[in-house]
């Protein structure tokens, strides 16, 4: 057994640190988006075609009251001044003023931003509690070719959900449930039944999308020799299924669940507005509209932030969870 | 025809060191085999002489001179393990081998020369119009070889070319091997991990084990009176009759 | 990839996507010309009513009509959707492409400032670019475009990389082919059919994008109006005439459908022509059915652990069954190892995969007998056998890299066997699991057992597989290429193992491999097979001298030894291998054998017992006569 020796060696090679190594090179990522993300927002006031504040104020605005904003603003600073003062600021959580209602951007964010996750987060909740089961539920019943019709049905109704956006879902709902059959509110935040259309609206599309991945993924994953390799132990159907390829099949379709998130945080923009969700999202489009620029230079941040954020951890945390030795590759 | 020269060559991939100043004589006119397990270095070793592998140090010669990558005419072709990766599903093996030609050529004169190279390999030239998927591993290894040739090299590099042929059709392409080598005077390196392959296909062999080259000589002496442990422990491996 | 749309029309999916494009482009360029007027003409004294029999789906603030307002919408909202899809992918490609061709170092920046892209949400960087480039039809075209080019030139980069990894790109850079003209003549016909696919689902996403924009008030701007526009102005008479918000959304849902089912088609027509490959899916033969082996029918003995007589396996077909195993039969002894040699395509490992129980549906198989340790499995349910087969049957795959779990502990891996069919305690499953990875010779067996597949080399991870059946008492180890992917000092050990396995518990193995080398020093006996059946039986000391199908020795004498004449050339079997959907009559092997005669074209020669072995050849005596000769010249 001296042969075995080298083998030995090129397998422990493999350094433990190598979940640290790739959480450290995540998080270097995280913090170039992040720096890139505030760059930006930064530089969207001054990319503004015109004077920001004039725009935001209208053309009967009085010549000094656009420019004691302006100087309130700092706008008339040089660019390097404004770039570390707005830097500076925001490691103080200073995100400015409104143009037009001159309260903290921040305080407005905060409370806003309360609200989307109200609905984002039970609506990624939901959209795993379908999405898992139905897609693990598909894929052993139809693999192999088994059950073509209920295949073709599933397939079709995904996507045709997945083909309806989420503010047409959001149109439809309030339509029967809300208008038809009056059970629902229509729109605002109050109470907990308030919560099930905009909750809804957001997930039925990511639901139909995710539990097809789930099936792919369990279907790549019931074909593998790991797969045989249980079953020529001759376990029983169900510890196959979810002992050995469960697992497998979900940690692919977590990696996907941050950006999913993400989506989800931004898809709350469209839904807000329908459902009139006192949310960042509907913020951030009547700031658009208002043109009260340090109001959406604020929330693309703080959106943008967001998604970042949901991205590492969940690259993160799928790294730890998945102890294989693929995670260095991405 | 040429002899290609490898001085203290290293290449390494990130920390890793894949090839630690190896130095090698590919002797002109003659099939040298390189012998080694995977992750020995062999592969990069031939593609470092094609230039897909950046040097770290260390240089390559052929005939002396350092080996260009650059311009139409390059004096070393390689052939690949895997035939169902090494031909476009989507060029005529015929295209794929006019690729190759180094001159520019008339319509007339190119057809002659692709069919000359693919008759060369003892396929039909009828075929030069097929798509690589009506052809069988072993047919698309011969593809393969057409297409080196047709570079009109001094050195062909072969990595490992009937590994993943059936046994039936191993044979027949270590014969075209050894036939074209006789018939053109070709320097060839030869990579196998397979000794019993090599022993038949090469006059001289080296043995390469992590990233350096642990014996090399004539392959009968080689392998009779293996110097190195490493080449021992290798020729005890191989499988026969209980 | 023009040779594959067709194919899109033949799938009802692909024929329903492509019907609802036509019938949109046709709105898109018709409806204005027709119904312009319609759509614009107000009606003062009608104003937000419902549906009627003048207005279909109402009207809206001015009186107009809102059915007339969606087909009439059909065409601004495809074009803006085409226009900034175009600029995406036009983008992305550019984008996607570079990398390849900039220096190594600028291209991975390029491709980490990609991903950098990718981490921020489309509509966040929309809302982002119409911001800066305010609000207007124009810069909301811009704003999508730009959006989606960072995920579509990911995607370019992804496949695109993958392509220039492969050989006949490195063949075409080695032979001096300029980079640009690689990527052109190369790369982007490879990775043309998933782009084409994946623009056309990105077109749907665009779609939306832009309905969303307009929606929420900051795509386009009136006077023009799209479907997004319509549903905004609708929405505020939801609860007087749902139909104005609904009627626009129905239009968003239908151009979706139709981009993402024509997508979908083309993706699983595409996906499928790869797939088929490794399928059987076209004509079969019929199955002939033919007398079973070495005849005497009191073949099994009490000592017989595995006894298979005239087994078949078949997959559906889309013209019939087709059979890679087309009777065989098998006997092993305690303790005796077989092994079993051909080409790909022979059904060696079917049949291995059959005797294991392990093929799974569609594939069906049928024997005559097929008993292992004197119990019958064919009868009964299959789960009637999972103690007996758990414990008593191990196997060992090719691939040492995929056939652990990947996320399962080694421990857990061995131990649940053992729990479920010995009904040991976790304790004395675990300590037993430890102690079988010492027999295998794993050092430090206790830490091994904690650890995951990925901390293994391949060879200990075969080791494991072989321990993983020595958890129980294995009568039979049934072993497919177990050290085809190893190295050569590797595989010597993994082969020891097998006999030390075999000369301590008296396990029979049936080896499979297409290496007779390998074969030959480890097994008793060598069963060659050639199109579904056994070709030849005999003892593997006799392997090099006495074959005598004219096969075995071709194939013997194709693959040079330590001892291989260097003066020969080596033996070559022309024509290809016998394609299980097409089997001819008569021998199978008759068109790539030298002996072949008009007999040998028309009848199926049997295998014949005798001394030496057995024999499936009608020029048994003559080819053993043609190796005598050839020895004594």
């Amino acid at each position: 057994m001296v042969i075995q020796q080298a083998e030995v060696q090129q397998a422990v090679s493999r350094p433990r640190g190598r979940w640290w190594t790739f959480a450290g090179r995540r998080v270097r990522r995280l913090l170039i988006s992040l720096w890139v993300l505030v760059t930006a927002s930064f530089l969207m006031i001054q990319l503004v075609p015109g004077d920001p504040v004039r725009a935001a104020l209208g053309t009967n605005a009085p010549p000094d009251l656009v420019a004691s904003r302006r100087a309130q603003l700092g706008l008339d600073d040089p660019l390097l001044e404004q770039y570390l003062r707005y830097l500076g600021n925001l490691f103080t959580g200073d995100l400015g003023e409104s143009i037009l209602t001159q309260l903290p951007v921040a305080d407005t964010i905060v409370q806003r931003l309360l609200g989307t996750l109200s609905l984002a987060v039970p609506a990624f909740l939901l959209t795993f509690a379908i999405a898992i089961p139905v897609g693990v539920a598909m894929a052993v019943a139809t693999r192999r070719g088994r059950r073509r019709r209920a295949e073709l049905s599933f397939v079709g109704t995904s996507i045709v959900l997945s083909s309806i956006p989420e503010f047409v879902v959001s149109v439809a709902l309030v339509a029967v449930v809300a208008v038809n059959l009056g059970i629902l509110p229509a729109a605002g935040r109050d109470g907990i039944g308030s919560f099930v259309l905009p909750v809804l609206a957001l997930s039925i599309g990511p639901a139909a999308v995710m539990s097809r991945i789930v099936r792919v993924e369990m279907l790549a994953v019931l074909d593998a020799d790991y797969v045989r390799t249980a079953r020529s132990k001759r376990l029983s159907s169900l510890r196959i299924n979810l002992r050995h390829a469960l697992p497998n099949a979900v940690t692919a379709t977590l990696t996907l669940s941050g950006i999913m998130f993400a989506a989800m945080v931004a898809g709350t923009v469209l839904v807000e507005n329908v459902f009139a969700w006192p949310g960042l999202g509907s913020t951030i489009v009547s700031s658009i509209r208002s043109r009260d620029y340090p109001l959406v230079q604020g929330s693309v941040l703080v959106y943008g932030a967001i998604a970042l954020l949901a991205n590492t951890l969940v690259d993160v945390a799928v790294a730890a969870l998945d102890p294989r030795s693929t995670i260095g590759d991405s | 025809m040429s002899r290609l020269d490898f001085e203290d060559v290293t290449v390494r991939y990130g920390h890793h060191t894949v090839l630690d100043r190896v130095s090698l004589t590919v002797p002109e006119g003659q099939i040298m085999g390189l012998v080694g397990e995977s992750g020995s270095g062999k592969s990069t070793l031939a593609r470092a002489a094609v230039g897909l592998a950046p040097l770290d140090g260390g240089r390559i010669l052929l005939d002396g001179q350092p080996v260009r990558h650059r311009g139409r005419r390059r004096p070393i072709q390689m052939v690949f393990q895997d035939p169902f990766s090494s031909l476009d599903p989507r060029m005529s093996i015929g295209r794929s081998i006019a690729e190759a030609l180094p001159d520019r050529l008339g319509r007339g004169p190119r057809a002659a020369e692709i069919a000359r190279l693919v008759q060369l390999v003892h396929l039909d030239p009828d075929r030069a119009a097929d798509a690589p998927s009506r052809l069988s591993g072993g047919q698309r290894q011969r593809v393969a070889i057409a297409r080196a040739l047709a570079g009109r090299p001094s050195v062909v590099l072969a990595d490992e070319i009937t590994s993943a042929l059936d046994v039936s059709v191993q044979g027949a392409i270590l014969n075209l091997v050894r036939e074209m080598q006789r018939e053109t005077g070709l320097t060839v390196l030869f990579i196998s991990h397979n000794l019993a392959v090599v022993r038949y296909v090469a006059t001289h062999v080296a043995v390469m084990a992590g990233g350096r080259i642990v014996e090399q000589g004539p392959t009968a002496d080689v392998f009779a009176n293996p110097a190195s442990a490493y080449t021992r422990e290798l020729l005890a491996s191989i499988p026969g009759p209980a | 990839m023009r040779r594959h749309w067709p194919q899109v029309l033949r799938t009802p999916v692909g024929i329903v996507g492509i019907a609802l494009l036509t019938i949109l482009l046709l709105l898109a360029v018709l409806a204005p010309l027709l119904w312009g007027d319609r759509a614009t003409a107000t009606d003062t004294g009608d104003i937000l009513s419902g549906p009627s029999s003048q207005h279909w789906a109402g009207t809206d603030d001015l009186g107009r009509d809102i059915f007339f307002r969606t087909l009439v919408a059909t065409r601004l909202s495809i074009v803006l959707t085409l226009l900034a899809t175009a600029l995406g992918v036009g983008l992305g490609l550019l984008l996607g492409l570079a990398p390849l061709l900039l220096p190594r170092r600028l291209g991975r920046i390029m491709v980490a400032f990609l991903n950098v892209l990718l981490g921020f949400p489309s509509l966040l960087m929309v809302l982002f670019l119409a911001v800066i480039l305010g609000v207007s039809t124009s810069s909301a075209v811009l704003a999508i475009g730009v959006a989606i080019a960072s995920p579509f030139a990911r995607l370019v980069h992804t496949l695109g990389a993958g392509i220039a990894e492969r050989d006949y790109v490195a063949a075409a850079r080695i032979s001096g082919v300029n980079p640009v003209r690689v990527i052109v003549r190369h790369v982007l016909p490879n990775v043309a059919e998933p782009l084409v696919v994946n623009a056309t689902v990105t077109a749907s996403s665009v779609l939306l994008a832009f309905g969303g924009l307009s929606f929420l008030g900051i795509g386009v701007q009136p006077p023009q109006y799209d479907w997004g526009r319509l549903m905004q102005d609708g929405l505020g008479s939801i609860y007087t005439n749902p139909l104005a918000a609904l009627l626009p959304g129905i239009a968003f849902v239908v151009t979706g459908l139709a981009f993402n089912l024509t997508g979908e088609a083309a993706a699983g027509t595409f996906g499928a022509k790869s797939r088929s490959r490794s399928r059987w899916t076209s004509p079969a033969a019929p199955v002939t059915v033919r007398p079973s082996g070495s005849g005497d029918e009191e073949h099994a003995r009490v000592a017989d652990v595995l006894d298979v007589r005239d087994l078949h396996v078949s997959f559906p077909g889309p013209e019939g069954p087709i059979s890679p195993v087309r009777g065989v039969s098998l006997t092993l002894r305690t303790g005796e190892a077989v092994g079993v040699v051909g080409e790909s395509g022979s059904g060696k490992s079917m049949t291995a995969l059959a005797v294991a129980q392990l093929l799974e549906e569609p594939g069906r198989v049928t024997a005559e007998r097929l008993t292992f340790c004197e119990t019958d499995l064919q009868a009964g349910a299959r789960s009637d056998h999972d103690a007996l087969l758990g414990t008593s049957l191990a196997v060992v795959f090719q691939d040492p890299m995929s056939s652990l779990n990947p996320v399962m502990r080694i421990g857990s891996q061995l131990v649940e066997a053992a729990r479920r069919h010995q009904g040991l305690t976790r304790q004395e499953a675990s300590d037993r699991a430890v102690d079988r990875l010492r027999a295998v010779h794993l050092a430090d067996p206790e830490r091994r057992a904690r650890q995951h597949p990925h901390e293994f080399s391949g060879g200990m991870r075969q080791r494991t597989m072989i321990a993983m059946g020595l958890m129980g008492t294995p009568r039979l180890i049934v072993a497919d290429e177990p050290t085809t992917a190893l190295d050569m000092t590797v595989q010597r050990q993994v082969l020891d193992l097998l006999q030390e396995t075999r000369r301590d518990h008296g396990t029979a193995i049936l080896l499979i491999s297409h290496d007779v080398s390998v074969v030959s020093s480890v097994c008793d006996r060598v069963l060659v097979m050639y199109a579904g059946r056994i070709v030849e039986d005999l003892p593997s000391a006799d392997l090099r001298t006495k074959a005598r199908h004219p096969y075995t020795r071709a194939l013997i004498g194709a693959v040079p030894d330590m001892a291989t004449d260097l003066d020969a050339p080596l033996t070559t079997i022309p024509g290809q291998p016998v394609d299980p959907r097409n089997v001819p009559d008569g021998c199978a092997y008759a068109a790539r054998c030298p002996l072949a005669t008009e007999r040998c074209r028309q009848d199926d020669p049997v295998l014949v017992a005798d001394a030496i072995g057995s024999v499936a050849c009608w020029h048994a005596d003559v080819a053993l006569d043609v190796r005598i000769e050839e020895e004594a010249r």
